[in-house]
């Protein structure tokens, strides 16, 4: 039953914790995108129609990382070359894709999906409890790993890195120093929409292999929510993810159980727990401050 | 110089006017609100296809513009208005939460007629109009009850409305009326469409042991889950067969199409009147999908309590019928009056769930 419930969760889980890793990035780079939402929606079109067309899910996933990364840079060329205001490109990106979304993916509606299968890991899959639930899964959840690891390196112990991180906190001074201030945003803005696009796929490829418009239904908004919540740091990214997609799948469990909660409160129950972690974090100020980037969501444009 | 534009506005008004005149009286303009997308494979689409039907049948005479993924709340005032200022003469409104935003609408606007669906508050110039969903759901419980091996039905309930609650008790009393110890287990999504988390209630569900799977909400993520665990499960709203070929059992289908082309064309007599309607099988609002993947005898029962529906012998809410704590409700051959069923605020007995208030 736990194994049960923990699958779920994990499948739950997945698309929240890939798309805030990306904006984490991107936000780590003192740019905000509120767009997420609508790059992951790109994301789970265009995965959907690759895979529809090819036959291969794998080429689908290739697709969804491009059609996000690409959506991405339209957020980027206003951005950070026009230097339009973030917030509201964001929300304008978040729009255009979900519009855009179900435009391009009318032909692909009702159909029924091909669904990205488990990779096997012969021996270790054995295991009881662990094999099943970690070496018996799908390709985008050992990505969200592998990008919990990777980001957590790069941002904390590679060179490139580190200037980023130096972008992020005041991109004058980086910009002073020799550091390619917009083409390194643009990067950053292009990987987390990559990631979103992912998230996406997972949508549309795992989670529910088939294409409906919103199918998104918010995640994108949650996965914004988690990158405050984990103060721009991708463990607590991916520690926040499950306890979130552990509260929601909890829920319903504890509703088919039968226990005599009202389900209203029972459903407002992971945005509570958010909450109130977010509060027993920020209680701290000094340590939210240092993890925060001080340039976010601020126009830069080179004096020369 | 200044005189000859101002005649030329003027004339080049008159015309723009007589003309836009004479198009009014051709056609009619007939509008839709949808809550949803009109491809979500479920509600809206259903509602979707009885426009296109109404379209195909008085094209020559009625225009059918619509506006989707129109939100329940303060933006379908908005929303509604801006279809009643464009000029349409009929305006279906096709969400329960659109209530309220219709009814706002309707007082500012007395020459233009709505009709809105599922819901109970009326004006002379807004009708309502629904579909007695509970009819399909008793036949869907009773073939549950046959099909179950275990006696355990899963339901995936979108909102704890009097709509939801009819559809549960109605499920429940027809699989109780095959097996009297049938038991429901409900699971409130608190949406009305989120495939993500429908298919997570329906993996809760079938996790805690259901064989049967039904949903009351909107998309066909449900009926996937249950395809890949082996259950069986009924759709709704619309054929569902297409996401499930050996899983559907059977589906509520709306059919609106018969109803939008009686009352357009009550619009174009100009008999159209302000009704509460409440159809059901026999009107064809609501069918049912082909019985599949059942046995015979199944699909002859199912058949049998359409018929009976139909031909109004049977009422799935006829006594003796205890609520959900055992205390009388209907006393026998008592059947529930319409009133009650509208505003059904409480389980019957064998319901495993404790109704959200």
């Amino acid at each position: 039953m736990f194994e049960a419930i923990l699958l779920t969760v994990i499948t739950a889980s997945t698309p929240l914790v890939i798309a805030a890793l990306g904006e984490l990035v991107t936000e780590r780079a003192g740019v905000l995108n509120l767009g997420v939402e609508g790059m992951m929606i790109m994301g789970a079109v265009c995965a959907f129609a690759a895979t529809q067309m090819t036959g291969s899910p794998y080429i689908g996933i290739l697709a969804g990382i491009l059609g996000g990364g690409a959506f991405s840079l339209l957020f980027g060329f206003l951005t950070l070359t026009l230097v339009a205001n973030q917030v509201a490109t964001g929300l304008a990106l978040t729009i255009l894709g979900l519009g855009l979304s179900g435009q391009l993916g009318e032909a692909f509606v009702g159909q029924p999906g091909i669904k990205l299968q488990p990779i096997v890991f012969p021996l270790l899959s054995d295991i009881p409890f662990f094999g099943r639930v970690l070496f018996r899964q799908d390709l985008t959840f050992y990505l969200s790993m592998a990008l919990v690891i990777g980001i957590n390196w790069f941002l904390f112990k590679s060179r490139a890195g580190l200037k980023m991180r130096a972008i992020g906190d005041n991109h004058a001074s980086a910009h002073a120093l020799g550091i390619n201030v917009i083409r390194t945003r643009y990067l950053a803005v292009m990987f987390g929409g990559a990631c979103a696009g992912l998230a996406g796929a997972q949508l549309s490829l795992v989670y529910t292999p088939q294409w409906v418009e919103n199918m998104s239904a918010g995640r994108g908004w949650i996965a914004l929510a988690l990158v405050v919540f984990a103060s721009w740091r991708p463990w607590r990214v991916l520690a926040g993810g499950y306890l979130f997609g552990a509260v929601t799948i909890g829920q319903l469990h504890a509703q088919a159980f039968g226990i005599g909660i009202p389900s209203q409160f029972l459903s407002a129950l992971p945005y509570a727990a958010t909450i109130v972690v977010l509060i027993i974090i920020s209680h701290n100020r000094r340590t939210t401050l240092i993890n925060t980037p001080a340039s976010l969501g601020k126009p830069f444009v080179p004096d020369r | 110089m200044k005189k000859l534009i101002i005649a030329l506005a003027a004339s080049a008004a008159l015309l723009g006017g007589l003309s836009t005149g004479a198009q009014a009286q051709e056609k009619k303009k007939v509008c839709f609100i949808y809550v949803g997308s009109r491809t979500d494979g479920g509600w809206t689409q259903a509602h979707d296809v009885g426009r296109q039907q109404l379209d195909k049948a008085l094209g020559s005479k009625v225009e059918t513009p619509f506006l989707e993924n129109v939100p329940e709340g303060p933006d379908a005032e908005r929303a509604i208005e801006r279809m009643a200022r464009s000029g349409c003469d009929l305006v279906f409104t096709t969400s329960f939460g659109f209530m309220d935003a219709t009814v706002k609408v309707a007082q500012k606007f007395p020459n233009v007629k709505f009709e809105h669906a599922t819901g109970f508050k009326a004006a002379p110039n807004l009708a309502t109009y629904n579909s007695r969903f509970y009819e399909g759901r008793y036949i869907q419980g009773q073939i549950a009850a046959k099909m179950s091996k275990k006696g355990l039905a899963g339901y995936i309930a979108s909102f704890p409305i009097p709509e939801v609650v009819m559809g549960i008790n109605a499920f429940e009393l027809g699989a109780k009326s095959i097996n009297p110890d049938f038991k429901l287990k409900v699971v409130w999504a608190n949406t009305w469409f989120d495939p993500g988390k429908e298919a997570d209630a329906a993996k809760a569900l079938i996790d805690q042991g259901v064989d049967i799977l039904t949903q009351h909400t909107d998309t066909t993520a449900p009926m996937q889950v249950a395809a890949e665990r082996g259950i069986l499960a009924f759709g709704q709203a619309s054929d569902m067969i297409a996401a499930g070929p050996k899983t559907q059992l059977t589906a509520i289908v709306d059919t609106w199409g018969a109803y939008y082309i009686k009352r357009a064309q009550a619009l174009l007599d100009g008999t159209w009147k302000s009704e509460q309607i409440w159809d059901g099988l026999k009107d064809g609002i609501l069918t049912m999908a082909p019985y599949t993947n059942m046995p015979d005898d199944v699909k002859a029962m199912a058949e049998e309590t359409e018929a009976k529906i139909k031909s109004g012998e049977l009422h799935p809410f006829t006594g003796p019928i205890n609520k959900q704590d055992g205390s009388p409700w209907l006393k026998a051959g008592e059947k529930a009056d319409d009133g009650t069923l509208l505003g059904m605020n409480f389980y019957v007995e064998g319901v495993d769930d404790k109704l959200p208030k």
